[in-house]
Protein backbone atom coordinates (compact mmCIF):
# COMPACT_ATOMS: atom_id res chain seq x y z
CA UNK A 1 0.00 0.00 0.00
CA UNK A 2 1.17 3.50 -0.81
CA UNK A 3 -0.27 6.67 0.58
CA UNK A 4 0.05 10.45 0.67
CA UNK A 5 -1.24 12.99 3.15
CA UNK A 6 -2.16 16.44 1.86
CA UNK A 7 -3.98 19.52 3.07
CA UNK A 8 -7.57 19.08 1.94
CA UNK A 9 -7.66 22.08 -0.38
CA UNK A 10 -8.56 22.27 -4.09
CA UNK A 11 -5.06 23.42 -4.98
CA UNK A 12 -3.82 19.94 -4.06
CA UNK A 13 -6.04 18.17 -6.59
CA UNK A 14 -3.21 17.99 -9.19
CA UNK A 15 -0.92 16.42 -6.55
CA UNK A 16 -3.49 13.78 -5.69
CA UNK A 17 -4.07 13.05 -9.39
CA UNK A 18 -0.34 12.75 -10.03
CA UNK A 19 0.12 10.37 -7.11
CA UNK A 20 -2.64 8.05 -8.34
CA UNK A 21 -1.74 8.32 -12.04
CA UNK A 22 1.91 7.40 -11.39
CA UNK A 23 0.76 4.29 -9.56
CA UNK A 24 -1.69 3.40 -12.34
CA UNK A 25 0.99 3.79 -15.01
CA UNK A 26 3.14 1.26 -13.21
CA UNK A 27 0.42 -1.35 -13.38
CA UNK A 28 -0.46 -0.76 -17.05
CA UNK A 29 -3.92 0.65 -16.65
CA UNK A 30 -5.99 1.32 -19.80
CA UNK A 31 -6.72 4.95 -20.77
CA UNK A 32 -10.41 4.38 -20.23
CA UNK A 33 -10.05 2.96 -16.72
CA UNK A 34 -7.51 5.63 -15.80
CA UNK A 35 -9.89 8.38 -16.84
CA UNK A 36 -12.75 6.83 -14.88
CA UNK A 37 -10.53 6.49 -11.81
CA UNK A 38 -9.33 10.10 -12.24
CA UNK A 39 -12.93 11.31 -12.36
CA UNK A 40 -13.73 9.33 -9.21
CA UNK A 41 -10.76 10.64 -7.24
CA UNK A 42 -11.47 14.20 -8.35
CA UNK A 43 -15.07 13.96 -7.14
CA UNK A 44 -14.13 12.42 -3.80
CA UNK A 45 -11.20 14.72 -3.11
CA UNK A 46 -13.11 17.86 -4.11
CA UNK A 47 -15.94 16.83 -1.77
CA UNK A 48 -13.45 16.61 1.11
CA UNK A 49 -11.78 19.90 0.14
CA UNK A 50 -15.09 21.74 -0.12
CA UNK A 51 -17.07 20.32 2.76
CA UNK A 52 -15.15 18.24 5.29
CA UNK A 53 -13.58 21.00 7.33
CA UNK A 54 -16.01 23.89 6.82
CA UNK A 55 -14.11 27.15 6.73
CA UNK A 56 -11.08 25.58 8.41
CA UNK A 57 -8.47 23.30 6.88
CA UNK A 58 -7.53 19.73 7.65
CA UNK A 59 -5.78 16.74 6.17
CA UNK A 60 -6.80 14.14 3.65
CA UNK A 61 -5.02 10.80 3.33
CA UNK A 62 -5.16 8.92 0.05
CA UNK A 63 -4.22 5.23 0.09
CA UNK A 64 -3.53 3.19 -3.04
CA UNK A 65 -3.61 -0.61 -3.21
CA UNK A 66 -3.23 -2.87 -6.22
CA UNK A 67 -3.96 -6.58 -6.14
CA UNK A 68 -1.82 -8.20 -8.84
CA UNK A 69 -3.82 -11.40 -9.01
CA UNK A 70 -7.26 -9.90 -9.43
CA UNK A 71 -5.89 -6.68 -11.03
CA UNK A 72 -8.11 -4.70 -8.73
CA UNK A 73 -7.26 -1.14 -7.76
CA UNK A 74 -8.50 0.04 -4.39
CA UNK A 75 -8.19 3.70 -3.41
CA UNK A 76 -9.27 5.06 -0.02
CA UNK A 77 -9.85 8.66 1.05
CA UNK A 78 -9.63 9.36 4.76
CA UNK A 79 -10.46 12.63 6.51
CA UNK A 80 -11.35 13.63 10.05
CA UNK A 81 -13.89 16.31 9.10
CA UNK A 82 -17.67 16.40 9.14
CA UNK A 83 -19.32 13.01 8.87
CA UNK A 84 -20.35 12.45 5.27
CA UNK A 85 -21.60 9.24 3.73
CA UNK A 86 -21.63 9.61 -0.07
CA UNK A 87 -23.77 6.48 -0.37
CA UNK A 88 -26.66 8.20 1.40
CA UNK A 89 -26.87 10.94 -1.17
CA UNK A 90 -29.74 10.39 -3.61
CA UNK A 91 -28.88 10.28 -7.29
CA UNK A 92 -30.01 13.04 -9.62
CA UNK A 93 -32.66 12.09 -12.18
CA UNK A 94 -30.65 11.72 -15.37
CA UNK A 95 -33.72 11.32 -17.57
CA UNK A 96 -34.76 14.96 -17.19
CA UNK A 97 -34.31 17.53 -19.95
CA UNK A 98 -31.62 20.21 -19.82
CA UNK A 99 -34.10 22.75 -18.44
CA UNK A 100 -35.19 20.47 -15.62
CA UNK A 101 -31.76 19.20 -14.71
CA UNK A 102 -30.06 20.64 -11.69
CA UNK A 103 -26.52 21.87 -12.16
CA UNK A 104 -24.98 19.53 -9.63
CA UNK A 105 -25.17 16.17 -7.89
CA UNK A 106 -23.44 14.40 -10.75
CA UNK A 107 -20.14 13.67 -9.07
CA UNK A 108 -21.08 10.78 -6.83
CA UNK A 109 -23.33 9.36 -9.53
CA UNK A 110 -20.33 9.18 -11.88
CA UNK A 111 -18.32 7.41 -9.19
CA UNK A 112 -21.09 4.86 -8.59
CA UNK A 113 -21.57 4.17 -12.29
CA UNK A 114 -17.95 3.82 -13.33
CA UNK A 115 -16.40 2.06 -10.32
CA UNK A 116 -17.04 -1.59 -9.48
CA UNK A 117 -17.79 -0.72 -5.88
CA UNK A 118 -17.90 2.22 -3.48
CA UNK A 119 -17.82 1.75 0.29
CA UNK A 120 -17.97 4.07 3.26
CA UNK A 121 -17.10 3.65 6.92
CA UNK A 122 -16.94 6.05 9.85
CA UNK A 123 -14.65 5.05 12.69
CA UNK A 124 -12.98 7.04 15.47
CA UNK A 125 -14.03 10.33 13.93
CA UNK A 126 -12.68 9.45 10.48
CA UNK A 127 -14.55 9.25 7.20
CA UNK A 128 -13.16 6.55 4.94
CA UNK A 129 -14.50 6.26 1.43
CA UNK A 130 -13.07 3.55 -0.82
CA UNK A 131 -13.43 2.92 -4.53
CA UNK A 132 -12.72 -0.42 -6.23
CA UNK A 133 -11.99 -0.92 -9.90
CA UNK A 134 -10.69 -3.90 -11.88
CA UNK A 135 -8.35 -2.71 -14.58
CA UNK B 1 -4.40 22.70 -17.81
CA UNK B 2 -7.00 23.85 -20.36
CA UNK B 3 -6.56 25.75 -23.62
CA UNK B 4 -9.62 27.44 -25.07
CA UNK B 5 -9.64 28.50 -28.73
CA UNK B 6 -12.53 30.51 -30.11
CA UNK B 7 -13.48 31.16 -33.72
CA UNK B 8 -16.43 33.44 -34.37
CA UNK B 9 -18.12 34.40 -37.64
CA UNK B 10 -21.66 35.66 -38.35
CA UNK B 11 -23.29 34.41 -35.17
CA UNK B 12 -21.45 31.09 -35.32
CA UNK B 13 -19.03 30.39 -32.51
CA UNK B 14 -16.71 27.39 -32.39
CA UNK B 15 -14.88 26.64 -29.16
CA UNK B 16 -12.07 24.11 -29.26
CA UNK B 17 -10.99 22.71 -25.92
CA UNK B 18 -7.59 21.18 -25.32
CA UNK B 19 -6.44 19.47 -22.13
CA UNK B 20 -8.51 18.87 -19.04
CA UNK B 21 -11.93 20.28 -18.12
CA UNK B 22 -12.03 19.70 -14.37
CA UNK B 23 -12.70 21.42 -11.05
CA UNK B 24 -9.68 23.68 -11.42
CA UNK B 25 -10.20 24.62 -15.09
CA UNK B 26 -14.01 24.70 -15.46
CA UNK B 27 -14.27 28.26 -14.02
CA UNK B 28 -11.81 29.33 -16.74
CA UNK B 29 -14.23 28.18 -19.45
CA UNK B 30 -17.19 29.79 -17.71
CA UNK B 31 -15.33 33.10 -17.37
CA UNK B 32 -14.12 33.08 -20.96
CA UNK B 33 -17.70 32.78 -22.25
CA UNK B 34 -19.25 35.45 -20.07
CA UNK B 35 -20.88 38.04 -22.33
CA UNK B 36 -19.76 36.29 -25.51
CA UNK B 37 -22.86 34.22 -26.21
CA UNK B 38 -25.33 37.11 -26.52
CA UNK B 39 -25.55 37.16 -30.33
CA UNK B 40 -24.54 33.55 -30.94
CA UNK B 41 -27.07 31.45 -32.84
CA UNK B 42 -24.89 28.40 -33.38
CA UNK B 43 -22.31 27.16 -30.91
CA UNK B 44 -19.99 24.24 -31.60
CA UNK B 45 -17.75 22.62 -29.01
CA UNK B 46 -14.87 20.80 -30.64
CA UNK B 47 -13.57 18.28 -28.08
CA UNK B 48 -10.97 16.68 -30.37
CA UNK B 49 -8.12 17.56 -28.02
CA UNK B 50 -10.02 17.32 -24.75
CA UNK B 51 -8.47 14.53 -22.71
CA UNK B 52 -10.59 14.57 -19.60
CA UNK B 53 -13.90 15.85 -18.22
CA UNK B 54 -15.29 15.64 -14.68
CA UNK B 55 -18.63 16.68 -13.21
CA UNK B 56 -17.37 20.26 -12.87
CA UNK B 57 -16.90 20.32 -16.65
CA UNK B 58 -20.31 18.76 -17.24
CA UNK B 59 -21.90 21.46 -15.10
CA UNK B 60 -20.47 24.18 -17.34
CA UNK B 61 -21.66 22.39 -20.50
CA UNK B 62 -25.14 22.05 -19.01
CA UNK B 63 -25.25 25.73 -18.07
CA UNK B 64 -24.23 26.74 -21.61
CA UNK B 65 -26.68 24.27 -23.17
CA UNK B 66 -29.49 25.93 -21.18
CA UNK B 67 -28.45 29.34 -22.52
CA UNK B 68 -28.26 28.07 -26.11
CA UNK B 69 -31.64 26.31 -25.90
CA UNK B 70 -33.20 29.77 -25.60
CA UNK B 71 -31.37 31.43 -28.47
CA UNK B 72 -30.11 28.87 -30.96
CA UNK B 73 -28.35 25.54 -31.10
CA UNK B 74 -25.33 23.86 -29.62
CA UNK B 75 -23.35 20.96 -31.02
CA UNK B 76 -20.64 18.86 -29.39
CA UNK B 77 -18.27 17.12 -31.78
CA UNK B 78 -15.12 14.98 -31.89
CA UNK B 79 -15.39 13.72 -28.31
CA UNK B 80 -13.19 10.71 -27.49
CA UNK B 81 -14.66 7.33 -26.65
CA UNK B 82 -13.83 7.89 -22.96
CA UNK B 83 -15.61 11.23 -22.85
CA UNK B 84 -18.60 9.84 -24.78
CA UNK B 85 -18.95 7.20 -22.08
CA UNK B 86 -19.00 9.89 -19.38
CA UNK B 87 -21.82 11.59 -21.35
CA UNK B 88 -23.59 8.25 -21.52
CA UNK B 89 -23.52 7.34 -17.81
CA UNK B 90 -24.63 10.82 -16.73
CA UNK B 91 -27.49 11.07 -19.23
CA UNK B 92 -25.73 13.94 -20.99
CA UNK B 93 -25.92 12.08 -24.29
CA UNK B 94 -29.68 12.84 -24.19
CA UNK B 95 -29.21 16.50 -23.27
CA UNK B 96 -26.39 17.41 -25.63
CA UNK B 97 -26.46 17.18 -29.40
CA UNK B 98 -23.43 15.04 -30.17
CA UNK B 99 -21.96 14.42 -33.60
Amino acid sequence: MKSIVVDAILENLPNVMEFVDLELQQVECSMKAQMQIDVAIEELFVNIANYAYGDGTGKATIEFFFDKDSREVKISFVDSGAKFNPLEKSDPDITLSAEEREVGGLGILMVKKTMDDLTYEYTDGNNKTTIYKKI
Amino acid sequence: MLNINETKANGNLTISLEGRLDTTTAPQLEDSLTGKLDDVKSLVFDLNKLEYISSAGLRVLLTIQKVMNKQGEMLVKNASEEILEIFEVTGFSDILTIS
